[in-house]
């Protein structure tokens, strides 16, 4: 048995409304990523060279939110041309940080910015790629980790389905020792609700948590909720908690509205 | 422990110092109480680091703060996050290495540990129970975990009784502490100008040796065994027994149950700071090149989602049926496996719960008992 496929997998990576950040998890591989160029064929790759959304793809990555009535009909294409679609990062599976415009009147904000608001095109929502077609698998993060790109691609070249880990935050905090900052420091660390993958990079740096990979499986946002209040966060404060690069992520937009809501009262 | 049947010595607290370089001179690396990240940690000691004085563990359901000791003590603090379990069950590790050869059959080899000798300044009474229950669990003569078995074997325990519980600590309603009687290499008591010693090995008796100190009078061993009564007395929380499996396998459709799992996040770190929690999950690590794979471990948790995930479904899907299982096997089926509760009182999974949830008032609601005082 060999240990290659006869052809390499053709791979694109794709940018929709997005910051190009994750994206650098390729760039950042290093070495691993010309060990990752001798197994793949990097048909395309948006922010290193050519565009061609047509070109039959394995495996395509898309990075950012459909946020643009010509992201409507790219995203299609795109889908249309790829055997498996990964979409990666907090735009591409929540609408990411500019989803905060879903909840607001966008258009009164593009009039305040721009010269000639008629000259900007925007969707009034910015949605995760899984709203427009089928996605066969998302990773979490903002941006997403050199090590889930690699995981995803060496599961794929193996024919076996990526991991998929949905556990806390907490859980790799634990592991590498950290003691928990909500505990010693009272700081409203988001990682009991908050998606692992990260490294638990901010608590190792004496940080709160800010939910930047999502929604962990089972989050509980209500029993956070009140323990942020206890530690002295306002209901405004608590929502915003909930409120920043996942805001569209529905277990996060449904905690935000909940404590408003019971602010309100 | 510190009785005048036994042979006991007395270290003065300006000859710390020479304890551990007596047992540095014995080979063992040093691991110790280290001030991080706002709380107690063992952390490697570098020779000539002096471990901290005159710091309490101020404890809290949910909450953790150091507090000035005015009597200046070494150890006054009860406990921190972590003890004795990540130095034997690493939180991460691989177990073995799987390589492609060129005639393309499969090539298995262990990944061997490294395990330097070890000596762990500070632990208490509940961690050398913690770690007797782990040595059950993992020593077992029919299946002894490898890594696990090469690490324990290197370290030499320096216990230390406690003096001053946190308000979270119950160990003497587990009947653990607070005073350690097994279990150690040394075991101390520390008074306001010094330590009364006593060996527990014979590692533990040559090192003393080598110290030259006088025996400890019979005051200094009539205080250390009263401040050890004291420090029962002054826990205020405690469990309502020492053997919960029926009433608690009789009360599993419980409304606590519901109560519990309004308020509880699934995270998972009171079994990640629990001294006797031993759950972990395997998965393969496959070099980007495809020639080979890392099959590594990792601390889980019954809190996650996978751990109950059997084919095709899952037999713990919400934090109800979760919260349940870590209770119920902690305080009932550990009675089956071990002979004993897997409860050593040391009071982490209060403490280093994020929702402050107490696990004594959890279970005196489920037994129909008072936990905590005025709670």
């Amino acid at each position: 048995m060999s240990t290659h496929p006869p052809s390499r997998p053709r791979v694109a990576v794709h940018k929709f409304s997005s910051c190009d950040g994750c994206q650098l998890a390729f760039l950042n591989l290093g070495e691993d990523l010309l060990t990752l160029a001798a197994r793949v064929d990097l048909v395309y790759f948006a922010e290193a060279g050519p565009l061609d959304v047509d070109t039959e793809v394995d495996i395509a990555f898309v990075e950012g939110s459909v946020s643009t009535p010509e992201d409507l009909e790219r995203i299609q294409r795109i889908r249309a041309h790829s055997r498996v679609l990964v979409a990666i990062g907090a735009c591409a599976v929540s609408g990411g940080i500019q989803g905060l415009r879903n909840s607001v009147d966008s258009a009164s904000w593009v009039a305040q910015i721009y010269d000639h608001p008629a000259a900007i095109a925007s969707l009034e929502h910015s949605t995760p790629i899984a709203t427009h077609v089928p996605v066969d698998f998302e990773l979490w993060g903002c941006p997403v980790t050199s090590t889930q790109v690699l995981g995803v691609v060496n599961a794929l070249l193996l024919g076996v389905s990526p991991r998929d880990d949905a556990d806390k935050v907490c859980t790799e905090c634990k592991r590498q020792g950290h003691p928990c900052v909500l505990v010693t420091h009272g700081i409203p660390c988001m990682g009991p609700v908050t998606r692992t993958g990260c490294g638990a990079l901010c608590p190792s740096l004496g940080r709160d948590c800010y939910g930047c990979f999502g929604p962990a499986e089972n989050a509980n946002t209500n029993a956070l909720s009140v323990q942020f209040a206890r530690l002295g966060l306002d209901a405004q404060a608590i929502a915003r908690r909930f409120q920043s690069i996942n805001s569209q992520a529905p277990v996060f937009r449904l905690a935000a509205e909940r404590t408003r809501t019971a602010g309100d009262e | 422990m510190f009785n005048e049947a036994e042979h006991s010595v007395f270290l003065p607290h300006d000859r710390l110092a020479a304890l551990l370089a007596a047992i540095r001179d014995g080979g063992w690396q040093c691991v110790g109480p280290r001030v991080e990240q706002g709380a107690i940690v063992m952390a490697p000691l570098a020779e000539g680091e002096d471990l901290p004085r005159g710091l309490q563990a101020e404890q809290a359901p949910g909450q953790y703060r150091l507090a000035a000791d005015a009597r200046q003590r070494y150890f006054a603090w009860a406990n921190g996050p972590q003890a004795i379990k990540p130095l034997t069950f690493a939180p991460q590790e691989s177990l073995w290495r799987v390589v492609r050869t060129t005639d393309g059959a499969l090539a298995f080899e262990a990944v061997v540990p490294e395990a330097p000798k070890l000596a762990v300044i500070g632990v208490r009474a509940c961690d050398l129970a913690a770690l007797a229950l782990q040595d059950a669990h993992f020593l077992r003569k029919d299946r002894v975990d490898a890594q696990y078995a090469a690490r324990r074997a290197q370290l030499f325990l320096v216990a230390v009784q406690c003096a001053v519980p946190a308000a979270t600590c119950f160990c003497a309603s587990t009947g653990d502490g607070p005073t350690p009687t097994a279990g150690h290499d040394l075991a101390l008591a520390e008074l306001d100008d010094g330590f009364v010693v006593v060996a527990g090995s014979a590692p533990g008796r040559a090192v003393l040796q080598g110290l030259d100190l006088a025996a400890a009078t019979p005051a200094q061993i009539a205080a250390a065994r009263a401040q050890g009564d004291a420090a029962a007395a002054a826990q205020t929380r405690h469990l309502p027994g020492r053997d919960l499996r029926e009433v608690l396998m009789a009360r599993l459709k419980h409304p606590q149950w519901d109560a519990v799992a309004a308020r509880c996040l699934a995270c998972g770190n009171c079994t990640a700071v629990c001294p006797t929690c031993f759950c972990y999950a395997e998965h393969e690590m496959p070099a980007l090149d495809g020639t080979s794979s890392l099959h590594a471990r990792a601390w889980d948790s019954c809190f996650g989602e996978t751990h109950g995930h059997l084919h095709g479904f899952n037999v713990r899907p919400d934090i109800r049926t979760r919260y349940r299982q870590w209770l119920t096997h902690k305080l009932a089926g550990w009675h089956d496996q071990f002979g004993r509760s897997g409860c050593v009182g040391c009071g982490r999974c209060i403490a280093w719960c994020p929702a402050g949830i107490d696990f004594t008032v959890e279970v005196a609601a489920l037994t129909g008992a008072s936990g905590a005082e005025g709670t």
